[in-house]
């Protein structure tokens, strides 16, 4: 593709390179303009094509932020928002356990009872037993991933259907957890402790958020640019400068205006810093390392990955482990909020608010397509409409329908998207 | 082929050093100039590369291979004819490491091995081009190239080298596809095929199996997968060729070995043998050595 780069300035330096990059096209692809503009028509020939990307999610999300701020002005304040930005952890962290699964194409029922075993589990050992508050936190984090090393082995190695598996977990597990908790019901749980601290802990020097906002803004120009450096000097087609700017000039904004609305609170969340960095972490894998590379692959054809050599039993027994090591810190999390572990963790409607936020940030159910930060988006919409309806003071019924809606017309969007990409021939 | 790059001095430093000496993948392609190669082409050793005696393979109730015998030899190309349900895709797979043989000896380089899975056939240096493709088609060119092999960096994938050397790759082999960063579901079905051969050709392969290469082709593509064949012959691989096509058969080929409801039914040298004899052995409507010896040592064992 000769956007940009190669046919400028390199070109020079590397005859060959850009005598490749012109060879290797098809003549009758549209090639994209310079700069910004082409920017623009490239993004308007994929909204087109039904490469929707986050696109509906962001505008959803303006759209749900303005129609609850003109319901009560309270909705932007940095107080509420500070809220949503730590509740939405718990069920964020689940939804990112759930994304490695929707990507081969399965689902996993059991999240919800998994993170109730977790928090269980902790406060059981922590309180009960007088275990070390660590020990009982690292217990129940490999409790859920060997959880899902079970569900993952019924799946991949006996051949049952992930659903029915995790299904049939759901239940086991929720009984387990209401087992251990006992007679009594609710343990609860030091609030000053490392479980308490994981959601009421916040770095109240100013310099904190800045400084997070700051770093990641660096980070993120300096390792596109060398990354468009190398790629240039590969004579592989690369990032125009401009796009990039662009880009760091919208996570700048973007982050500097969070980090001034948590300063304006009581500072940044240490909830928040834990599900960044696992975001990050969690989006490297995915695509940066061959591991995320195989949980794609799978996705996409099961057939294909095994003739590519690809160990499937492996892959798929690992990926249900990670939901399942997910879905325990989403339980601690969850702990942490309500500073007990209790009979009602990880029941109602928390299992579809996971995948409903897996789905709305733009998982898609068929798997293959996909990123880790959709959890963030989607999670964000899903508390945002919770905490806008209880701030109207409306009651759970109707939020429990305002849910199903919203995911209903996700999954429509999705399945649209599908199709639109399949004539598009994108899919 | 290759044009050599005109002005040397004019690389920069910064170019990467692969384009400089490192063999790449496909270094064979574009270093020999196309006489050597025809000259080096005849050098069939005695020991075949492959070597099937005797393979059998059952599914249930149906026996979908009975006492198969196939030789391949370095520098040959084998074309592998039959009716449909012959049993040619089945033979492919027991090679590949999907079905294992129940029956029967491979033979690699002359040692008896065992394939009981891709990983297996990959190892000993099988690369295996399927009919349906097996392309994963939510990825990219690139990506579906380096499936299962990656490049990596430090345990990173290195996209930037995989990229470089899909376009190499691509452009050696003239095959033209929109861009190498797009999913393969963007792709017609004969770019597909062209990418999933050029996929068989990264690791350098001793034998590569290709199941109706050309079957979805159009008249240019088919005469590049041809050309593919050919050159993979004069770097001395075996090549085992699954096709219906007589014209390509005769065109490429050097042995036919017909299959026949899961049986031999002839091996025959191609310059010299008629199409027809090819044929009639495909349908079993023949007369040739091999029916008219069976029948006669059948008639003997009878009396």
């Amino acid at each position: 593709m000769s956007i940009d780069k190669t046919s400028a300035a390199p070109a020079v330096e590397n005859p060959e390179a850009a005598a490749d990059a012109v060879t290797a096209v098809d003549p009758r692809l549209l090639v994209r303009e310079e700069g910004l503009k082409g920017y623009v028509t490239e993004f308007k020939r994929k909204m087109r094509a039904g490469d929707l990307g986050s696109v509906p999610v962001v505008v959803g999300l303006i759209i749900i932020w303005a129609i609850f701020q003109g319901l009560n002005s309270n909705f932007l304040s940095a107080e509420n928002l500070n809220n949503i930005a730590v509740a939405m952890v718990a069920t964020g962290m689940m939804s990112v356990g759930i994304i490695f699964v929707l990507l081969l194409g399965e689902i996993d029922l059991s999240v919800g009872s998994v993170s109730g075993v977790s928090g269980a589990l902790m406060a059981v050992l922590s309180v009960t037993h007088g275990v070390s508050e660590w020990l009982a936190v690292l217990v129940a984090i490999a409790g859920g991933a060997l959880i899902g090393c079970i569900h993952g082995f019924f799946f991949a190695r006996v051949g049952a259907p992930a659903f029915a598996v995790t299904l049939a977990g759901l239940l086991f597990w929720l009984g387990f957890m209401l087992q251990i908790l006992g007679d009594n019901g609710t343990i609860n749980i030091d609030s000053d402790g490392v479980v308490g601290h994981l959601t009421t802990y916040y770095f109240s020097d100013i310099a904190a958020a800045y400084g997070l906002a700051t770093l990641a803004v660096v980070v993120f120009f300096v390792t596109s640019f060398l990354d468009s450096r190398r790629r240039e000097a590969a004579g592989v087609p690369s990032r125009p400068l401009s796009e990039i700017v662009l880009r760091t000039a919208v996570l700048a904004v973007i982050g500097f205006a969070a980090a001034a609305m948590f300063n304006q609170y009581k500072g940044l969340p240490l909830a928040l810093v834990l599900f960044m960095a696992v975001l990050v972490l969690t989006d490297f894998v995915l695509r940066r390392t061959a591991y995320g590379r195989k949980v794609f692959a799978l996705g996409g054809s099961v057939e294909a990955s095994r003739r590519a050599g690809i160990n499937v039993t492996a892959v798929r027994i690992s990926v249900f482990a990670i939901a399942g090591t997910f879905a325990a810190i989403g339980g601690l999390f969850w702990a942490s909020k309500i500073a007990a572990a209790n009979q009602s963790a990880g029941a109602g409607d928390l299992l579809m608010n996971v995948i409903a936020a897996a789905v709305i940030g733009g998982t898609s159910l068929f798997g293959g397509r996909g990123r880790t930060w959709n959890a963030l988006l989607g999670v964000m919409v899903i508390t945002s409409i919770q905490y806008g309806l209880a701030l109207e003071g409306i009651a759970t019924p109707i939020q429990y329908m305002i849910t199903g809606g919203v995911l209903l017309a996700t999954v429509v969007i999705d399945s649209v998207t599908r199709k639109t990409q399949k004539t598009a021939g994108r899919a | 082929m290759r044009k050599p790059s005109g002005r040397p001095g004019s690389i920069s430093p910064a170019a990467p050093a692969g384009r400089a000496g490192r063999p790449t993948p496909l270094s064979f392609l574009h270093n020999l100039p196309p006489g050597q190669a025809a000259k080096e082409m005849v050098h069939v050793s005695a020991t075949p590369v492959l070597a099937l005696r005797g393979v059998s393979k059952r599914f249930g109730a149906v026996q979908a291979l009975t006492d198969v015998e196939l030789e391949v030899h370095a520098g040959e190309v084998v074309a592998l004819v039959g009716d449909n349900g012959a049993g040619k895709s089945t033979l492919v797979k027991t090679i590949a490491g999907v079905h294992p043989i129940d029956d029967g000896v491979i033979e690699w380089e002359g040692r008896p091995v065992s394939i009981s899975k891709p990983h297996d056939a990959q190892n000993l240096g099988i690369a295996t081009v399927y009919q349906d493709l097996a392309l994963c088609d939510n990825i990219d060119v690139v990506g579906n190239l380096f499936l299962g092999r990656e490049l990596k960096k430090r345990g990173i994938l290195d996209e930037v080298e995989m990229e470089r050397r899909a376009r190499e790759l691509l452009t050696t082999l003239s095959i033209r596809i929109p861009s190498v960063r797009i999913p393969i579901a963007s792709l017609s079905g004969g770019q597909r095929q062209t990418v999933a051969i050029a996929r068989s050709m990264l690791g350098e392969p001793k034998l590569v199996i290709l199941d109706e290469p050309t079957a979805a082709l159009g008249v240019e593509q088919t005469a590049q997968v041809l050309d593919l064949v050919e050159r993979l012959r004069e770097r001395g691989h075996a090549v085992i060729l699954i096709s219906h096509n007589m014209a390509d058969v005769k065109a490429v080929a050097d042995k036919v070995a017909v299959l026949r409801l899961g049986r031999n039914n002839g091996v025959f040298e191609v310059k010299s043998t008629s199409q027809e004899e090819i044929i009639s052995a495909i349908t079993g409507a023949t007369d040739n050595a091999v029916t008219r010896r069976a029948a006669r040592t059948n008639g003997e064992a009878q009396k």
